[in-house]
């Protein structure tokens, strides 16, 4: 019996020929990632169990993004980050991005891509559930909560059962309103939000091969919402052209074998696949976009780990270029080197950030912001009764804010369409 | 660990994310500072929305106002509970609250770690729902030798899926008690 891409990086990683789904294993684990809402807690268990003279288990393997609040007056928060710093210099970590620095890199997951963090056929564990949007390049990656990073900074190891694993494969040509939030929420739409508790998702096929590496981490990010350990997209051409020169020496590459064991495989043409969203108050609740066209909407937000990549504002960039937004539109990049190149990526003559500006959007400096509703002055938060049209990842009662906000997760395409139409939009309708 | 859970059950839906169970907001508060942490038991399952606090009547808040603990200290769930987002915050602010053990269908693999890891609640899974048998107040005992949950006002015993592999974290109280009992860490 074969194997697949997963069973085969988590049987390297344990040091052993092969596993079986179902087994727990002792995991050497290569990067361990935390932030500052998770960081501090974690960096306290650890100090507790190992003794004030602790030592991490590897230093260059500790990755540090502050990234959920930064820009708040909030105390505590900003206790948080201050907490890190110290704890930064104290152990000399050289993979801490100071916010209010020019090492500032904003969003996690988009940074470990951005920083080479993320190496094909390696073991990732982060103090975050989107952790999983690394599975992108060919390697595990999953979230952990602080106890289990705790263990990790100390002892570079940690327990895991083998995860079964589902197939998705993707066939066909995208059509240009289509995204891969699109296939993820009609993932979502099709299997809910406990549809593949425990597996790992794995994603192939041509429209999958079509798409750019930060596309690829818009699918596997969402993986968590199906309940997922992990996503997974095996490493091709795409995936080494993005890497090179930011991975520092070789890395192996794993791929499933021809008679590997699946739980379930799904197959799609996406050719036949129209843009979605999904309704309050579940990720779960897809709804085509045309059939929810017309949907009184208050808010549109476009940012996030799931939304916030150069590829979102591309995409938003192509419907609002020359149009005036009808609702308060917000836009926050997901990293320092996203905001970049707002400001020198062009469409149709002006950067992208001129044609949000002269659309009428509000642009943040990136961070987490909003998606997940943070300290009241949370720019973009959700107020009152808002509804909010997000290319975030949740929608859950209160996520963004308010508890009596209700949010449509969906694609950047039809996010700026409702922003120019002034209430939900199927961005077909407009291309 | 004793062998047995008694206390009074709060009953809640499906899908209860960690966002109910612990707002974003509220993520901010130390985890050792002794008088922040009991913040965590204040703001405990505050973004439950309030029709479906404490079923099945609902509108049962599960912290009294100004409170930073629970009457209830058994939580009966339904499928997936604890999905969403990886803090660690959310079974730790059942703890402060003085929740001693979930009983749901399913649990999001997340929370369930890190209930178990933490050693902050005891997860248990049902083989079936038992969230639209129990109500809110019902007085409950949770054995876990025997794998089952009774209600003392009704009398009836139902059963509860074995903790399996994870059995022995739970009994040592958490992953680094385990390591140092199984000498994979130094004592």
């Amino acid at each position: 019996m074969g194997m697949t891409i997963t069973e085969k990086i988590l049987a390297k990683s344990a040091g052993k020929s092969r596993l079986t789904p179902g087994e727990n294993v002792w995991l050497n684990v290569d990067v361990l990632m935390t932030h500052d809402v998770c960081g501090p807690p974690t960096i306290e268990i650890w100090k507790k169990e190992f003794g004030s003279e602790a030592k991490i288990w590897d230093k260059d393997k500790l990755v540090i993004f502050p990234d959920h609040y930064i820009f708040t007056e909030n105390v505590h928060a900003n206790r948080n980050v201050e907490m890190l710093r110290k704890f930064a210099r104290e152990q000399e970590l050289k993979n801490y991005y100071d916010p209010g620095t020019e090492r500032y890199k904003g969003v996690c997951h988009i940074a470990l891509a951005e920083e080479g963090f993320n190496v094909p056929g390696t073991v990732l564990f982060g103090t975050d559930s989107h952790t999983c949007t690394s599975g992108a390049f060919g390697m595990f990656s999953t979230g952990v909560g602080n106890t289990d990073a705790a263990f990790i900074m100390g002892t570079g190891k940690i327990w895991e059962k083998v995860p079964e694993s589902i197939k998705f494969t993707f066939n066909g040509k995208m059509p240009e309103y289509l995204t891969a939030k699109d296939l993820i929420l009609h993932i979502l739409g099709d299997i809910g939000t406990d549809g593949a508790t425990y597996c790992a998702m794995e994603f192939d096929g041509e429209a999958i091969e079509s798409l750019s590496m930060y596309e690829r981490m818009t699918l596997t990010n969402m993986a968590i919402e199906t309940g997922a350990i992990s996503g997974i997209i095996a490493v091709d051409k795409v995936t080494e052209e993005y890497l090179e020169g930011k991975v520092r020496g070789g890395y192996e590459v794993f791929r499933s074998d021809s008679d590997a064991k699946y739980l379930k495989t799904y197959s799609y043409d996406v050719s036949k696949l129209k843009p979605v969203v999904a309704q309050p108050h579940s990720p779960d609740k897809r709804a085509l976009a045309g059939e929810v066209s017309g949907t009184k909407v208050t808010k549109c937000y476009i940012g996030s780990c799931t939304g916030g990549k150069i590829t979102d504002f591309r995409f938003a960039a192509r419907i609002l270029s020359g149009k005036k937004v009808k609702l308060p539109t917000y836009i926050v990049p997901g990293s320092t080197s996203v905001a970049k190149m707002l400001t020198e990526e062009t469409y149709d003559g002006a950067t992208l950030k001129e044609i949000f500006l002269k659309a009428g959007c509000m642009i943040a400096p990136p961070s987490c912001a909003a998606c997940l509703g943070g300290p009241s002055d949370t720019f973009g938060r959700s107020v009152d009764g808002d509804v909010v049209v997000s290319t975030t990842n949740r929608n859950f009662p209160g996520r963004m804010g308010s508890k009596n906000a209700g949010v449509y997760l969906a694609s950047a395409l039809t996010v700026a369409a409702t922003a120019v139409k002034g209430s939900l939009a199927d961005p077909a309708e407009c291309m | 660990m004793n062998n047995k859970i008694t206390g009074r059950a709060y009953v809640l839906g499906d899908n209860i994310d960690t966002d109910q169970i612990i707002p974003a907001e509220h993520l901010v508060y130390s985890t050792s500072d002794p008088e922040e942490l009991k913040n965590y038991g204040r703001f405990a399952l505050s973004g439950v929305p309030p029709v479906e606090a404490g079923l099945p009547e609902g509108k049962k808040p599960f912290i009294k106002e100004n409170g930073f603990t629970s009457e209830f200290s058994v939580i009966i769930g339904g499928s997936n509970f604890g999905c969403g987002s990886s803090r660690e915050h959310a079974p730790l602010a059942l703890m402060v609250a003085g929740v001693k053990a979930v009983i749901a269908e399913s649990y999001a693999r997340i929370f369930y770690r890190n209930s178990v890891d933490g050693g902050f609640v005891i997860p248990f899974e049902t083989p079936v729902k038992l969230n639209n048998v129990f109500k809110t107040g019902d007085e409950v005992e949770v054995d876990f030798e025997n794998n089952t949950i009774t209600n003392l006002n009704s009398k009836k015993t139902y059963s509860l899926n074995s903790l399996g592999s994870v059995y022995d974290i739970v009994k040592a109280g958490g992953i680094f008690s385990y390591a140092r009992n199984t000498g994979m860490l130094a004592r």
